[in-house]
């Protein structure tokens, strides 16, 4: 993270490059030898996932495999994040997503069937076999040139006990390390600086040079890019079409038993007015005041459903004033700051403002908050809701069913919700949606 | 009296019409759209305007903003907004001109017309009528809690009275108390939220709603 920052603020000036490339990098000779010596778990998962494929007509691999490759995904996991962290190549997960198994053997068979038929398992298995060599190169060489520099420079101090031990090697192959010390044998000193010197100089572009080859192997490839893509879309589609479904139904409900039931009601009564008009005009008047009575409340459950469905001030005057008008209800102290010059399509609109709705609802009767703000911003094509209030947090998403329900709408277009809540609070929630604003806003009020 | 109306579903209207002709007012303009209800507005100067809130060409809150144009160019022209929802930012955007003669109501308070015709004369007059629906939410909103927390509930319910635009009398009435006992009530709910005493109906409902907005 900090060296993703530092390399993006140097980036900014002029030259920032030669200059990088001049410095000395003391870190990344070591990191280096990290990603080096994640390459020997990988060979080893190698060898493990190979034989287990060779025994799977023998029973053993079903049951060795699934393990052997778990292993594998998460040396390959870790070397992606590294190669985020310290080459700036940020490296996707390629996995297919993992679907239900049955329960026994047939639970196995399946597992190692949805192993074998997702091609980044094979990807994963050409990287560990490649890597020690084609990576190993990359990552090692920066460590190694300082190795070797050192020796240069020890190598007059050496050069006796070495010998004497029968020691007979070339240096650099110019100096021949034998025999009696010669004036030559100086000659290693400059030499071993000087690779030091590249071994500390190049270890960044080489890490570099390792991110790319690591993502070449273990970045999914545009067809997984796309399954996964299609994935996501299919399960948000589902939860799309349900929840529409469920909504219709209950305002189906809604309206048969409250507004349809009244307006029956009434019907029946202004009926008994009618034969009682005569004979009574008293008790007449008395239902036709009943009939008034009960319009009202038809109306009234009619005004509550329409603004379940789409609230008209949404309607009326877009997302920021509707927020402003939730704030105002509310029984807490809201203030919203709002900079978003357009409006955003309609559906985005209406998921938005439910969301914040919701939002406020919980922080009203959970959280013990006396103030909430509610920040709405629009930028490089991305609507961001920050709610946060002064309550005493430890909102815990898994447990309400009005976040998933929030998250579930948000899906839709891309969005997500982002919680933070630590006990003893603040909590904070922030909602993003990437969309594109339609005509500026109109002048309000 | 004469009267402008504003109403696109012609069900409604010719039902505005009828009521209010039947009270003997005088319906000079009955129109639909927003622009309309701009020029007739200008154009006619009404003793009083019944507006509805959504309106055409856009079908959002065009009549609100006819009136509150209008109002602009005639300051303290009585408007009555009535609507099938109600919004406290509205009655705020209503009663920012502090200049009376405002009403923002549900529509099915016209069920009640004796109460509608009420409050329609009150506006008229350039007094307040605002919705009870409003008021709650006005009155339970998170700002103003400190403030209303220092009075006692009977006083809220005849502040919240107050705030619809009721004379004392009316109060009185409607609380089954002596014009006394709300003349203490009011003059109490003064003292409390520091508000100068002022007999003016109107003004006082004003004043209140500035307390609250402030």
């Amino acid at each position: 993270m900090v060296d993703q920052t530092s390399t993006v603020r140097r980036a900014g000036f002029p030259g920032a490059l030669s200059g990088r490339r001049l410095r000395l990098d003391f870190k990344a000779p070591l990191r280096g030898l990290r990603l080096f010596a994640l390459k020997i778990p990988a060979l080893v998962l190698f060898a493990l996932s190979l034989a287990s494929i060779g025994y799977l007509l023998l029973g053993v691999g079903v049951l060795l495999l699934p393990a052997a490759t778990a292993g594998l995904r998460r040396v390959a996991d870790a070397a992606r994040r590294l190669n985020g962290r310290w080459a700036g190549v940020e490296i996707a997960r390629p996995y297919a997503p993992r679907p239900e198994f049955s329960a026994g053997p047939v639970g196995w068979v399946e597992r190692v069937r949805w192993i074998l038929t997702d091609r980044a398992t094979w990807r994963d298995l050409a990287w560990a076999v490649t890597d020690p060599v084609v990576g190993g190169v990359a990552a090692l060489l920066p460590a190694a040139l300082i190795a070797y520099g050192i020796e240069g420079v020890l190598l007059p101090f050496l050069w006796h006990p070495l010998t004497s031990a029968g020691y007979e090697d070339w240096y650099a192959l110019v100096i021949h390390v034998h025999g009696s010390f010669g004036i030559g044998a100086l000659f290693a000193v400059p030499i071993g600086l000087a690779s030091i010197a590249l071994g500390l100089t190049t270890g960044p572009a080489l890490l570099q040079l390792h991110g790319r080859w690591t993502a070449a192997l273990l970045a999914p490839s545009a067809e997984a890019i796309l399954g996964q893509r299609v994935e996501q879309l299919a399960a948000t589609r589902t939860e799309v079409v349900d929840s529409q479904a469920a909504e219709l139904r209950r305002i189906e409900r809604d309206l048969h038993d409250g507004a349809q039931a009244r307006l029956v009601a009434m019907g029946m009564r202004i009926g008994a007015a009618e034969q009682l008009l005569s004979s009574d005009p008293e008790a007449a008047r008395r239902l036709l005041a009943e009939v008034k009575d009960s319009s009202s409340k038809a109306l009234s459950e009619l005004r509550n459903l329409v603004r379940g469905i789409h609230p008209p001030v949404l309607c009326d005057r877009g997302l920021s004033e509707a927020v402003r008008a939730l704030a105002l209800d509310s029984p807490l102290i809201v203030e919203v700051v709002s900079d978003v010059p357009g409006r955003v399509s309609l559906p985005v609109e209406s998921a938005a403002y439910f969301a914040v709705s919701e939002l406020l609802t919980n922080a009203t009767r959970h959280s013990g908050a006396a103030r909430v703000w509610i920040d709405l911003a629009h930028s490089d094509n991305l609507l961001r809701i920050s709610v946060s209030d002064d309550g005493h947090g430890g909102v815990d998403p898994d447990k309400g069913s009005g976040l998933r329900g929030i998250e579930r709408r948000l899906a839709a277009f891309d969005g997500i919700l982002t919680l933070s809540s630590p006990e003893s609070g603040p909590t904070m929630a922030i909602l993003e949606i990437p969309c594109v604003l339609s005509s500026p806003k109109t002048s309000s009020s | 009296m004469r009267v402008v109306i504003a109403e696109d579903l012609v069900l409604l209207r010719e039902g505005f019409v009828a009521i209010l002709e039947a009270a003997g007012l005088e319906v000079v303009a009955a129109v639909s759209t927003g622009p309309d209800l701009l020029e007739a507005l200008l154009t006619q100067r009404p003793d009083v305007a019944v507006v509805d809130v959504r309106l055409p060409p856009t079908f959002t809150d065009e009549g609100l903003r006819a009136a509150i144009a209008a109002r602009k160019e005639i300051p303290g022209l009585p408007v009555l907004v009535l609507s099938q929802y109600v919004e406290q930012l509205y009655a705020r955007e209503l009663l920012a001109d502090n200049s009376g003669g405002v009403g923002y109501l549900l529509k099915d308070r016209v069920f009640d017309v004796a109460q509608f015709m009420d409050a329609l004369h009150r506006v008229a007059g350039g007094g307040t009528a605002l919705d009870p629906d409003v008021i709650s939410k006005l009155l339970s909103g998170g700002r103003q809690s400190s403030a209303l927390a220092r009075l006692t509930p009977r006083e809220r319910e005849v502040l919240a009275l107050m705030a619809e635009g009721r004379s004392n009398a009316a109060i009185a009435q409607r609380l089954v108390v002596s014009g006394r006992a709300v003349s203490k009530h009011t003059a109490s709910i003064f003292a409390r939220l520091d508000l100068p005493e002022d007999d003016d109906d109107n003004r006082r409902v004003l004043a209140v709603l500035a307390y609250l907005n402030g």
